[in-house]
């Protein structure tokens, strides 16, 4: 049951983006947005192969400026959306834009990884959202099960939802709504739940947690004080409706019951620093993973408030790209809620992490200084979980 | 030769002067022996002739056979051995007389010595005839035939002698013999005569047997008349006292009746025995009367069915009613009791009930000199009664005990306030003392009495505790007060040392004040204290584990309620110097106090060896270190907050792109160090230095100085060189590989150092962390170098390892180069000259 060792894959740049390539269900892929502010930044397209352990990396220019936030479509492997910084000599502004990748990226190449920056390729704009009368763009939804036409983004203290034209070459804003209230409010981070046939968002603003309905644009619920200090990010349960994660300043992770905000459900305080991501793992929703700028990346095991507290129900598509399983309906003892794993291979603080969208035992994590990390899921665990 | 000669010459003759000695001594022994068979002999004569037996005379001739005998040997032995003979026939004389055996041993036997009783004559002559000249041989032959005859003459004068003493008591027995005759034929008469005597006695009697019997027979005739006449006048007499004495009556009727019921088959005796029992009747209904109708007292009451018992009324009724009777006694005596308490609220609404009427000793008094004591002596009168059978007493008795318990456990729950504990103390003793008397009756209520004494003493130690809570809460309150009085600016308040051992020594004093009431429970003059309960489970489970480490862990939890409570959102967050306050004094208690109230504790409550089991002391002080770690810690996080959010709000609201070029420190920087300052204050004044990393301070603040001037560029430059820019992340990434990780939110050790440290760290990450995030012009990187010095200059000095202090900030110096779209940094010199100026 040896665990395989964690795959390490440096850039030049510093980065903060990272996202899985969501529409992608076989093969390994995530994308990696650059931070520099000197140079032409880069998204990095890294194909993990799961049989040999390597990675196969392809790199796309992004010349508009440095990335803050990337998504990518649940519906076409090729677009993907970029918050990024447009710099003047005095002024910073934060610009959203939606992209199309070259067509032969989209399902990676599988050259060899020699010197293929000689030859980077440069994404295709295909529209810009707008955001000249909103302020700065924090992130970029795309609607979960959805076809890939709308998206939200979150922009100083707005929400605004656009519908995409004309394969997505035009951006109309169909609704916005504002924030208001005393001083100056800004959204940080925001998720769109896969639930409620995806009518709802969340998202923080200081140490305020709100969910929206997205038909109405109207807060439907408030956890104010959610956190001891600023939140962070915050991710749905996949498979609990009303089951929020979030996580801050204050070192801790929260679970929150949608319907009864005024107490956590769970806390978690194993960070020695402020958490930047929560996500929980798409299949299996008691495997929660955090980044933190104390450079450390815990998994955790939160059976006792996930959708499945006495163990896996066994489920034939979930198995089938595992490898040849004992169909055993054992019974077993409910695990408890526990930290599976600390991963300390970064040195610097870790501003994303990110779960595979083909294989749920993987994950990838990003620290400023460039490295990128992608560990598995114990194996001992894994088949605990599936046996 | 003479001279040999002359000296065996005197030997010899000693000799024969030592033997002539023996000689003579043996001449005396035989003249005492001889006198003394003279006396012997006289004495045996005399009662000869008053005894008169003819065994005596056979004595004296078996005496003189072997006196004779004795006497006779020597002659016949005396010749044939010559010199040696005369010795063996004083043998059976001496054995006689009882011969000293001790002068046989004495010696070592020696066949030579002529006066030894191994004399060997054979032995002897060989010896002479071989060491003796012949002249001395002759003179030793003269000597001995000298010796022989002078023996023999004495023998001679002893046997002579012997011979007359038995002639003369021959004669004295003879005469005897003829004086026993005459007395036989005396004692024939006498026995005739007394035949004659008997005789005539018996006939006498046989005339007078007769008059004798009919003397008797009268005699019995005059008593039964007197019989007779006694049942006649029975019912006369249980008439005249039926009334006034009826005691008396019962008397008089138990002894007539049996005679009555015996002889009821004659007409005259039925007729009283009839009368009798109409009166007796009567009298019983009366008595029924009184007791179903009267108030009796015990006594009246005991005494009544005592009567009516004699009257053999049936005993189940009578039991029953005696009950009954006693019951509602005891009954008015429970309602007195229960007058004095309060009605019984069943809403349990009523705000605050009046204090009781009188204390609790006294209801205690009342209710067991009248209700204890009337149970006793109802009890023990039903037993003396209706003997061993107590089937039905005993459900009796204990239903009102335990009405009586309620009543009195209705009474201290009365006792709210922690009054006089001394008062409860002596009541629950009396209580207990009178209880006593009437368990020996009981024994089912003992437990019953226990248990309600164990838990008025719970109640009492239960009560304690939660006033020992108000006081720890009034007491934090007062510190709280004390800490958010705004203070005059010219005087200072009281300091954090002053209000911590005023908090420590006030709820010590406090404690200690409350063992020692709880100790009057187990005082030796009490009565329960003796209890098991009160020697063993009281000690440990109440006191020890109830009391004294209920009140320490609820301490522990509180203060940790500090630290964990406000946290979240609701209730105002304690101010960080209570926080402070309380670490140290859960850790004052971790160290000390803890293990000073428990054996405190112990000492006063000895703890029983087979107890249930206790919390030890360390386990206790775990506790308290844990709520002392948690406190300092919530006290770093909350400072560390408060200086972190200054910091963050200070970046992000800043437009560090189209600021103008530094000039001075920014004020939030300087602010920053005086909070810090403020806080090393504080800390200060409670903890400990703690361990700085060695290192002096000129040399720390040269490094620095150097470091910055010459390595700084360095640093820096890579960064806007376009050539290469890995070589930023590889200096930085080789520099971390040397570097320690950095836990940001760690727990902290108890010094001031380390919480310094803690605060620190909390605030450069946090700087950092912002600083990442926004992008900066050349003068914010100026802006950003000349904070960042500020800091350096005035932190390094607080943090445990200033390395520490100066890794963060060079992180932060390289975070914003990278930020930075024109990143060329400001002359270190400059930057000192704004850093000193500000």
């Amino acid at each position: 049951m040896e665990d395989d060792a964690p795959v390490i894959y440096g850039l030049e740049f510093q980065a903060r983006a990272l996202t899985p390539q969501t529409a992608e269900t076989d093969a390994i892929r995530f994308l990696v947005g650059t931070q520099s502010l000197r140079y032409d930044n880069q998204i990095h397209i890294i194909d993990f192969d799961d049989e040999n352990n390597i990675i196969n990396k392809n790199v796309l220019l992004h010349q508009v400026g440095e990335i803050w936030h990337i998504s990518t479509s649940p519906a076409d492997k090729g677009v993907l959306a970029t918050c990024y910084n447009k710099t003047s000599d005095t002024k910073v502004m934060t610009c959203a834009a939606v992209w199309r990748m070259p067509k032969e990226l989209e399902s990676g190449s599988h050259e060899s990884p020699d010197d293929s920056s000689s030859n980077t390729q440069t994404l295709e704009l295909l529209c810009h959202l707008d955001n000249t009368a909103h302020g700065n763009m924090a992130c970029v939804m795309w609607e979960p099960m959805g076809d890939g036409k709308k998206i939200i983004s979150l922009a100083d203290n707005n929400i605004l939802l656009w519908d995409l034209q004309e394969s997505s070459a035009k951006a109309v804003l169909s609704s916005s709504t504002a924030l208001e209230g005393k001083g100056q409010l800004k959204f940080t981070s925001g998720r769109w739940s896969p639930h409620h046939n995806c009518t709802q968002i969340a998202t923080a603003n200081d140490t305020t947690v709100r969910g929206w309905d997205t038909r109405s644009m109207r807060q439907i619920y408030c956890i104010e004080n959610a956190h001891g200090q600023l939140v962070r990010d915050l991710d749905f349960n996949p498979n609990k409706q009303y089951y929020l994660a979030s996580c801050g300043d204050d070192c801790k992770v929260k679970f929150w019951d949608t319907r009864n905000v005024t107490e956590p459900v769970k806390t978690l305080e194993e960070h020695s620093h402020w958490v930047w991501n929560v996500r929980y793992n798409h299949s299996h929703d008691q495997l929660i993973l955090t980044g933190s700028s104390d450079s450390r990346v815990i998994l955790s095991n939160m059976v006792s408030i996930s959708s499945e507290p006495f163990g896996h129900m066994v489920d034939d598509d979930e198995l089938s790209d595992q490898e040849d399983q004992h169909q055993e309906d054992k019974i077993k003892e409910p695990l408890q809620d526990s930290v599976i794993a600390t991963y300390e291979e970064h040195e610097d603080s870790v501003y994303a992490v990110e779960w595979s969208s083909a294989d749920p035992w993987l994950f990838a994590s990003l620290s400023y200084d460039g490295r990128l990390v992608i560990n598995r899921v114990p194996r001992a665990l894994k088949y605990h979980i599936l046996l | 030769m003479e001279d040999l000669l002359d000296v065996e010459n005197k030997r010899m003759a000693d000799s024969l002067a030592s033997k002539v000695t023996r000689l003579k001594s043996l001449a005396l022994d035989i003249d005492k022996d001889a006198e003394e068979q003279n006396r012997y002999l006289d004495g045996m004569a005399g009662s000869g002739c008053r005894g008169g037996s003819g065994g005596a005379m056979a004595a004296v001739t078996t005496g003189s056979g072997a006196g004779s005998g004795a006497a006779g040997s020597p002659e016949a032995t005396g010749g044939s051995t010559g010199g040696g003979g005369w010795r063996r026939p004083h043998g059976p004389l001496q054995r006689y007389y009882g011969p000293s055996t001790a002068e046989a041993a004495e010696a070592p036997p020696d066949p030579t010595d002529i006066n030894g009783p191994h004399f060997d004559p054979e032995v002897f002559m060989n010896k002479v005839r071989s060491e003796c000249p012949l002249g001395q041989l002759l003179a030793r032959e003269a000597t001995l035939g000298r010796e022989i005859r002078a023996l023999d003459s004495d023998m001679q004068t002893l046997l002579y002698e012997n011979y007359n003493k038995f002639i003369s008591a021959t004669d004295t027995i003879r005469k005897m013999k003829v004086d026993f005759r005459h007395m036989e034929a005396e004692m024939d008469d006498l026995a005739a005569n007394m035949a004659a005597i008997s005789a005539s006695s018996a006939r006498v009697s046989a005339a007078l047997q007769d008059r004798h019997r009919r003397g008797a027979q009268l005699a019995g005739v005059q008593a039964l008349l007197r019989k007779l006449q006694a049942l006649v006048e029975v019912p006369g007499r249980l008439r005249r006292w039926a009334g006034t004495e009826p005691a008396r009556a019962l008397r008089c009727h138990a002894r007539a009746r049996a005679v009555l019921r015996h002889y009821r088959h004659l007409p005259s005796f039925r007729a009283i025995e009839d009368e009798s029992h109409a009166i007796m009747a009567d009298l019983a209904q009366r008595l029924r009367t009184r007791l179903r109708e009267e108030k009796l007292d015990p006594k009246e009451l005991t005494e009544c069915v005592e009567m009516l018992l004699q009257l053999e009324e049936p005993a189940e009724e009578l039991s029953e009613e005696f009950l009954s009777q006693a019951g509602a006694r005891l009954e008015a005596e429970l309602a007195a009791l229960e007058a004095e308490l309060p009605a019984a609220d069943p809403s349990g609404t009523a705000t605050t009930p009046p204090p009781p009427a009188s204390d609790i000793l006294d209801f205690v008094d009342r209710g067991s000199s009248a209700f204890v004591g009337t149970l006793c002596q109802l009890a023990g009168s039903y037993r003396a009664l209706f003997g061993g059978d107590t089937g039905r007493l005993e459900p009796f008795a204990t239903a009102l005990a335990t009405r009586y318990f309620a009543l009195l456990e209705r009474r201290l729950a009365l006792e709210r306030g922690l009054g006089d504990t001394s008062l409860l103390v002596r009541a629950l003793d009396r209580f207990h003392r009178r209880l006593r008397a009437l368990l020996e009756l009981l024994p089912a209520g003992a437990d019953a009495a226990a248990a309600l004494v164990a838990r008025a003493a719970r109640e009492r130690v239960d009560r304690y505790l939660r006033a020992l809570q108000t006081f720890f809460l009034g007491c934090l309150g007062d510190v709280r007060q004390a800490l958010a009085a705004p203070r005059p600016p010219g005087k200072e308040g009281p300091g954090l040392p002053d209000l911590l051992a005023t908090l420590a020594a006030s709820v010590l004093g406090q404690l200690k004040a409350v063992l020692a009431y709880v100790q009057l429970f187990t005082a030796r003059d009490v009565a329960f204290a003796s209890l098991p309960y009160f020697k063993g489970e009281f000690c440990v489970t109440a006191v020890r584990e109830g009391l004294v480490v209920a009140f320490v862990r609820w301490l522990c939890r509180t203060a940790r309620g500090f630290a964990d409570g406000p946290a979240e959102r609701g209730a105002p967050a304690a101010p960080p110097a209570l926080l402070l306050l309380l670490a140290r004094l859960c850790l004052d208690y971790e160290n000390s106090t803890i293990s000073y109230i428990l054996t405190l504790t112990d000492e006063q409550f000895p703890p029983q060896d087979s107890g249930p089991a206790v919390t030890p002391g360390p386990a206790l002080c775990a506790e308290a270190r844990a709520a002392a770690q948690r406190l300092l810690d919530h006290y770093v996080q909350v400072q560390g907050a408060a200086v972190a959010q200054m910091l963050r709000k200070s970046v992000e609201t800043r437009d560090w792109l189209g600021t103008v070029e530094p000039r001075n420190v920014r004020a939030v920087m300087k602010r920053v160090v005086e909070d810090i300052t403020a806080i090393d204050v504080q800390v200060g004044q409670l903890f400990e230095e703690g361990v700085r990393r060695a290192q002096s301070s000129d040399s720390s603040r040269r490094a620095f100085s150097v470091y910055s001037s010459s390595r700084a560029p360095g640093r820096y430059a890579p960064s806007y060189t376009p050539s290469a820019p890995m070589d930023t992340h590889l200096l930085s990434n080789i520099q971390k590989l040397f570097s320690e990780r950095i836990d940001i939110f760690s727990p902290v050790e108890f010094n001031k150092v380390s919480v310094l440290t803690g605060i620190i760290k909390i605030s450069l990450k946090t700087l950092l962390e912002c600083v990442r995030l926004r992008t900066l012009g050349r003068f914010g990187l100026q802006q950003v170098q000349v904070d960042g010095h500020y800091l350096q200059l005035y932190l390094w000095r607080f943090a445990s390892d200033e390395r520490v202090v100066q890794g963060l900030l060079d992180e932060v110096a390289a975070s914003a180069a990278h930020r930075c779209l024109d990143p060329v940094p400001m002359e270190h010199s400059v930057v000192e000259l704004i850093c000193e100026r500000g």
